[in-house]
Parts: structure tokens; sequence; C-alpha cells
């Protein structure tokens, strides 16, 4: 039986992301984890997260957590979910700056005041809701999955790679912001796969099948 | 291609029942919330809404069971409304599975409870509810109050300025009802959704008053509304969540479908 970790340090709840692995692949062991060994234990690795990443990046430097991460980045399948993608960047500008893991090279930045759309409406921020996924590679994770398929969105930052080669996807909020990164065996996601219905759950099962390798 | 207008139905539950009252009397029962979430779910919903209106404190567990038995098998956003007063209702409604929570009369009796609880759990998952009534007479400018008590208290309060200061203490998004719509099957009160989606940032669902499809449409294209929410036209299988997303499409409405 193989297994996926889901790391908590306490950003946010895990009842979802379970849930759904569980339902996207009853043959795999799900487990909540926060200490070292357990993670670098398990086969595949989703990193979650909501909320701000200060108190991410804090939490993750006090438990130890930012090195562990590291070396899966290096070594098994990561998925990144969220605020967990974010933090898979070199830097963030939330709260006036924040380090981050510095997997993906690259920074996270704000979505611009004063949007519009075509129709000149104010586009709300956060970007909230279901919003299409425009694939820009091929890649196991997205097998299966119609390209523009629409996946749920809340966030108000989002990731920017130096290297756009990296770039998995984009979505338009007017304009097209990366939304899904990948790199060798890291994948990030901007979405909520565990919040995306039939295409989410479809992500995660690939995710679970997944070897590592493009 | 753009961000999808939502279409969210909304579950009123009294001690385990889907119910829905007009004006809050003559109340129906619409069946078992896990069984209709599981439907809405089937028939696209984009988001499911919960609204506990358990009057007995005893009886509150009901509602986490409920959350609990849908978020194992439903995975879209959850949102759970009713009865949140404290930062420890909100803790256990987002373990039972809720990714959002709506805040009514708590935030109206203390405002820094929605600061605390954005800064808490992030803005991401407080939904503030707002309920409205217009107070303005006729010929006079549209004025909007709070009302709690089920919109039979008036608070003084102008809602324009009320949502701002909410998203200003850290609502992720405003749940606006119109008391004066609610149960009537009238449609939305459409200067009021407007008014507030312009006021502010954050997304809008529209609510109360739905009675048909066009309804819903309006919300959108009149109200300005990031997403609307509807609970009878739902419920009693009059239309489903599918035929709703078809009208919205054929007025050149984005959804998902």
């Amino acid at each position: 039986m193989s297994s996926v970790a889901v790391i908590d340090y306490g950003m946010g709840n895990l009842h979802s992301i379970v849930k759904a692995l569980q339902h996207a692949a009853p043959e795999v062991d799900v487990v909540c984890v926060s200490d070292a060994d357990s993670i670098l234990d398990a086969d595949r690795v989703v990193f979650p997260g909501v909320g701000a990443i200060r108190d991410c990046m804090q939490a993750l430097d006090q438990s130890g957590l930012s090195d562990v991460i590291q070396q899966v980045a290096k070594s098994k399948p990561l998925l990144g979910i969220c605020l967990g993608m974010q933090a898979l960047l070199t830097d963030s500008e939330e709260n006036n700056g924040t380090k981050c893991l510095d997997v993906f090279a690259g920074h996270v930045l704000h979505f611009p005041e004063s949007l519009k759309d075509c129709d000149g409406n104010s586009l709300k921020i956060p970007h909230m809701g279901w919003n299409q996924v425009h694939q820009l590679q091929q890649h196991p994770l997205w097998k299966n999955i119609p390209q523009d398929s629409r996946f749920y969105f809340v966030h108000s930052y989002y990731a920017q790679p130096d290297d756009a080669a990296l770039m998995a996807a984009t979505t338009e909020y007017p304009d097209a912001f990366t939304c899904a990164l990948a790199q060798d065996n890291v994948f990030a996601v901007q979405f909520h796969p565990e919040k995306s219905q039939a295409v989410g759950l479809q992500l995660l099962k690939n995710f679970l099948h997944w070897d590592g390798h493009a | 291609m753009s961000l999808a207008k939502r279409i969210i139905p909304c579950l009123d539950v009294d001690n385990g029942r889907v119910v829905k009252g007009v004006k809050f009397v003559d109340i129906r029962d619409a069946g078992d919330p896990v069984e209709i979430a599981r439907r809405y779910d089937r028939e696209g919903a984009d988001e499911i809404t919960f609204l506990d209106i358990t009057a007995t404190h005893d009886n509150r567990d009901t509602i986490v069971h409920v959350v609990e038995q849908v978020a194992s098998e439903v995975f879209i956003p959850l949102t759970v409304g009713g009865g949140i007063r404290t930062l420890e209702d909100i803790r256990r409604m987002l373990n039972a599975g809720a990714d959002k929570v709506g805040i009514n009369s708590a935030a109206v009796f203390n405002p820094d409870f929605v600061r605390e609880a954005a800064e808490r759990f992030g803005s991401q998952c407080i939904v503030v509810a707002i309920d409205a009534k217009k107070v303005s007479l006729a010929g006079e400018p549209n004025r909007w109050e709070i009302f709690t008590h089920g919109g039979r208290k008036p608070t003084g309060i102008d809602a324009i300025e009320w949502a701002k200061k909410m998203v200003d203490y850290g609502a992720g998004e405003i749940l606006l009802t119109s008391m004066d719509r609610d149960g009537t099957r009238e449609g939305f009160d459409l200067p009021l959704t407007r008014a507030i989606s312009e006021a502010v940032a954050v997304p809008v669902i529209a609510s109360g008053g739905v009675g048909c499809l066009d309804h819903l449409a309006d919300g959108v294209i009149e109200g300005k509304a990031d997403a609307v929410l509807a609970a009878s036209i739902f419920h009693f299988a009059e239309y489903t969540i599918e035929q709703a997303k078809q009208q919205m499409a054929s007025r050149g409405i984005e959804v998902r479908l």
C-alpha cells in the first residue's frame, strides 16, 4: 500500500484535503502528520495551507519543517496547494516581504488594486470562485482533465516564477497569472483541488499515482 | 474566459432537517440535508450554504454532524451560518469540514469578533451575513439599515457603511439578504445588491427573494452580485441547479457548466 503524508503545521483545516485524497484513491494510506520522520517515510507528500504567509513560514521554521519540505522537494512527489504553493517560491510580498522556501525561483505578488474586467466592472479581491485552468504543458497530473476546466480558487496573491518554463498552467483574472507550477518531482497549484469536484479529485488521483517524473 | 458567477443553494436546517419558511412562518419540511446536498452537488452547485436555524442550544450538534457527513462526500466549498458566536464555534465548524462560516448577529453585537476571527482563521473563511431592510420612504434617496432577530429589530446602522466596515475588519465575503424580499419570491432587492457590491472590494452574494430563474441572472447583471443564493426554488425541485445555470448562460453570464 502506498502512502501520502499531508503536512499538518497548524495552518488551516486539513479535513477536506484528507477526505478528498481518500475519496480519490481509496487504496492509498492517507496520514496527517507534523513530524519529520513520518513525512520523510511517506511515498508522497501534500503541502497545503491557508492564511497569511508570515504565520505559515514562522510555523514551518519553528517546527523545523522548512528543511524537511526542502528535502522532500529533492526526493519524492510533492504537491503544494494554495498557500503551500506560494510558500515554495523564493519570497512573497505579503506581510511586507516574507522569505519563503525557494523550491521554485520566483516571487509571490498581490493582485493589482482596481482591476477591471472587459466590461469595466471592478474585479473583486480575493479572486474567489471557479475559474478556468489553461494547461501549458503535458504533465501526468493533467491526465484526464480537459483543457480549460474550472477549478475553485480563493486567494489574493499569486506566484510568478523567474523561469516561464516552470509554468504548468495559467488562469485569467483579468490577465493571465500562473496557477500551476511544475519542476521535476514537485507540482504546485494555486487552486483547491479538494474543493473542485470531479476535476479536482482527478488531479489528486493523478498525483497519488505519479512517480515524480514529467 | 473569466471567473464564473456562482450559484449557491442554501439549506435552512432545523434540528437536522431542511426547512424553508416564508418570512419565517409556514415552515415546510424539505427533507434530509445530506441527501439534498448530494443532489445539488450532482446538479453542479458551485458551493453549498447551510443555515442552522435550530433554536435550542442543546441541538446545535446536529448541524456539525450534517456538515461532517456532507464534507466527506461532497467536494465543493461548504459554508455554515447561524449561531456562530465564538472562535470555538468557528473552529468546530471548520473541523467538521466547513470551508467558511457566516457571522451575522454576533458581528452586529461585537464587530471585533469579525476581526479576531479573520486574524485567527484567515479572511477567506469569514463570511459576514448582512440582513438589510429599506428604511427610506418613497421619494427619498434609497437607504437601508441592518436588522437583527430575523428582520424584526432595527439597529440604526446604515447597510452600506456596515458592509465597508466589515470588510475593513477582515470579512472575505458578504452574504447580503434583503429582509424585505426574503421568502417573497419577488426577486432580489437589486438597488441594494448593487449599492453594496459596488461599495466593497470583496465578493458579494445576493440573497432573499428568488422566485424564478430570471431573478438569479438579474442579481448578477443588474445587482452586480458575484454569486447568487437561493433556497426554496431548488428544494422542492421546481428547478434544478443545471437549469438555473443554463438560464444564466443564455443571458450572457459566465457559469461553470
